[in-house]
């Protein structure tokens, strides 16, 4: 089995700040991390392989300190890294990111590709199902778990209210969730080969895709402003016991029209 | 000159961080509290190739190299030292002798199976009269058709009965002295052998510290190791890397004592402001952080010159006597900086300030390092 799993290097959003003037993402000395939820998804790749056998090539599409994560990856045992690097990139919005990656991914073998469902600094979960899409293959988002026999794909994905048991038969892109896939840790030989391994660094050229389709020619979204959320009204506070405060919180929500 | 680990050294530091905060750190008060070998964080750590950290792979190992080892003893001592000198002994202690003087038969016989963490090691030198003055040995090995005999007793082992095997020392001629003693490499099933009762320690609590007693135990004629009568310079050969070892378990003790003080200080509040804002507070922890600091690069210092293959004895000695030192320092500070909460077990810090003593008396008292540096001085 053929997999591919998708991975994005951020800033860790946990040790970010945010300037108080100008309400940008303050990134200096911030940490550089493995998406979670990529690092969810090269968990799933890994047990898919343990199951299965295979291979597991990691793509990241990033600047050249984006090798850090594909390091990573190959220390936890993935066995081929590709990391999409270009200036021609630069500046793509996830219409653009997942362009280029579809354009990747059509000049490789798989069977599966594996993303996580969003990246920590984005938090738009729209890459995985774009990707799919180019490539008009089945999708499976939200997955928390997946098990392949006999050319069928079972998966199970959460939704807020319940969970989806679902088959899928043939190639498909699965976005799952880092919580269902606790991911292991690099081992020692790993680290010690990581830097003697081969990343493949592949440019606009190499890829599959039409040019105009990335970076940020190929970015219909603009980010107009950027700005810190900021509370609308002050909260109320009262005093009451649980009847009369499901009353209260009934009252309010029926006012605002929530419910 | 560089003072940075390089980006190999980083990312295990990351691997190795992440292991110690998520899976060792959580179980520290348990462990000591109910003196818990912690069996499950030993096979979690040898799952990921930390038990045979500076071993070649074709023995087995990881191919990591003794800078990293000795990163792993720091950052799980932050943790909790009890995992940290279990990882120390296993390798400085066991590891190490067999892979420095061992023949080829007994490198390929024990040494994978110890560097994949199926089997842990241990060192045996200690005994009732032997203790700084290491050379009165009273084990007996006598020579007998296909091997040796061994009699007699070692106390305060590291690692009784949970290792598999015990690297013995025992006199072969009791009148060459020193030179009349040798090492061997006994296996906790050959017959004679058996461990005796485990100590009640005041720190480092889930490590199984205890007697080994030899009767008539049969050591087959290959387990001798090195040659006869080098066995007192195998021991202090072996003490010295492990010095290094429990140096980095010290620094890791004074990191974790810092790192708990310096978030207890900004919390707590007392005349209306964090205890972090007097300056008595900022002048102590400057002080503490320096000598940290200082410790840091003894140890790693000191591993360095052993990757060189430069001699490293004295450096070793240094590294350990100071490092011991902050760290019983540092955690007395910061027990007395938690004040009533830092002698309770709600907080960490009087488990560290236990777990610290250890390190100025075990692998050469903090006296036998200042002798190991004074004899290089006046050489």
């Amino acid at each position: 089995m053929n997999i591919v799993v998708c991975i994005k290097q951020v800033p860790d959003t946990n040790e970010i700040k945010i300037n108080p003037v100008t309400h940008t993402l303050m990134r200096e000395g911030v940490p550089a991390i493995m998406n979670p939820d990529d690092k969810g998804g090269l968990e799933l790749a890994l047990r898919l392989k343990e199951a299965n056998g295979g291979r597991i090539t990691v793509i990241s599409m990033g600047p050249m300190q984006a090798e850090l994560v594909l390091r990573e990856a190959l220390a936890m045992g993935a066995d081929r890294a590709i990391l999409l690097t270009d200036r021609a990139f630069a500046g793509a919005d996830t219409l653009a990111t997942s362009n280029a990656l579809a354009g990747a991914l059509r000049c490789l073998e798989w069977d599966v590709i594996i993303a996580g469902r969003q990246a920590i600094d984005g938090d738009t979960a729209q890459v995985p199902p774009e990707i799919a899409e180019h490539l008009g293959i089945p999708q499976v988002t939200y997955v928390t778990g997946a098990s392949f026999d006999d050319g069928i794909w079972k998966v199970r994905r959460e939704t807020e209210d319940c969970y989806e048991d679902l088959e899928v038969e043939g190639k498909c892109l699965l976005s799952v969730l880092s919580s269902a896939f606790k991911p292991r840790y690099m081992n020692v030989s790993g680290i010690v080969e990581a830097y003697d391994r081969e990343i493949e660094i592949w440019n606009a050229g190499k890829i599959d895709v039409d040019p105009q389709k990335l970076g940020l020619n190929g970015s219909p979204t603009k980010v107009k402003e950027a700005f810190a959320k900021s509370l609308k009204s002050a909260g109320k506070c009262y005093e009451v016991g649980p009847e009369e405060g499901v009353e209260l919180i009934v009252k309010a929500l029926a006012e605002k029209h929530i419910i | 000159m560089d003072f940075e680990f390089d980006r190999t050294h980083k990312l295990f530091l990351q691997m190795v961080r992440a292991f110690a905060e998520n899976e060792v750190k959580p179980l520290a008060a348990e462990v000591d509290e109910k003196e818990l070998f912690p069996e499950e964080t030993i096979r979690k750590m040898a799952g990921l190739g930390l038990m045979g950290i500076p071993v070649p792979k074709q023995y087995g190992g990881s191919g990591g190299d003794h800078l990293m080892y000795i990163t792993a003893v720091e950052e799980l001592s932050k943790a909790c030292a009890t995992t940290g000198v279990i990882l120390s002994s296993h390798t400085s202690l066991c590891i190490a002798p067999i892979m420095e003087n061992g023949n080829e038969e007994q490198k390929m016989k024990y040494v994978p199976k110890l560097a994949s963490g199926e089997w842990l090691g241990a060192f045996a030198l200690t005994e009732p009269n032997a203790g700084t003055d290491a050379s009165a040995q009273q084990t007996k090995a006598v020579e007998t058709n296909g091997g040796w005999i061994l009699n007699g007793n070692k106390i305060f082992i590291t690692n009784t009965g949970k290792a598999n095997v015990y690297i013995v020392f025992a006199m072969t001629d009791k009148s060459l002295g020193n030179k009349g003693i040798s090492a061997f490499i006994v296996e906790n099933t050959f017959p004679g052998f058996s461990c005796g009762k485990l100590e009640e320690k005041m720190g480092i609590r889930g490590s199984a510290t205890g007697e080994l007693i030899f009767r008539d135990c049969m050591v087959p004629k290959e387990n001798l190791l090195g040659k006869v009568g080098e066995g007192f310079k195998i021991a202090m050969n072996t003490l010295d890397g492990g010095r290094i070892g429990i140096a980095a378990q010290a620094l890791g003790i004074a990191e974790g004592a810092m790192d708990e003080t310096v978030k207890y200080t900004k919390e707590r509040k007392q005349f209306g402001r964090s205890i972090s804002k007097f300056q008595n507070t900022q002048f102590q922890l400057a002080d503490m952080e320096t000598r940290i600091c200082a410790s840091r690069y003894l140890v790693y210092a000191a591993s360095w010159k052993k990757m060189q293959g430069m001699p490293y004895s004295s450096d070793a000695a240094m590294a350990k006597l100071y490092a011991a030192e902050t760290a019983m320092d540092m955690t007395t500070k910061a027990v007395q900086f938690h004040g009533g909460y830092g002698y309770t077990r709600e907080y960490p810090v009087e488990r560290m300030m236990r777990d610290a003593k250890i390190t100025e008396i075990y692998e050469g008292t903090s006296e036998v390092q200042k002798m190991v540096i004074a004899s290089k001085l006046f050489k």
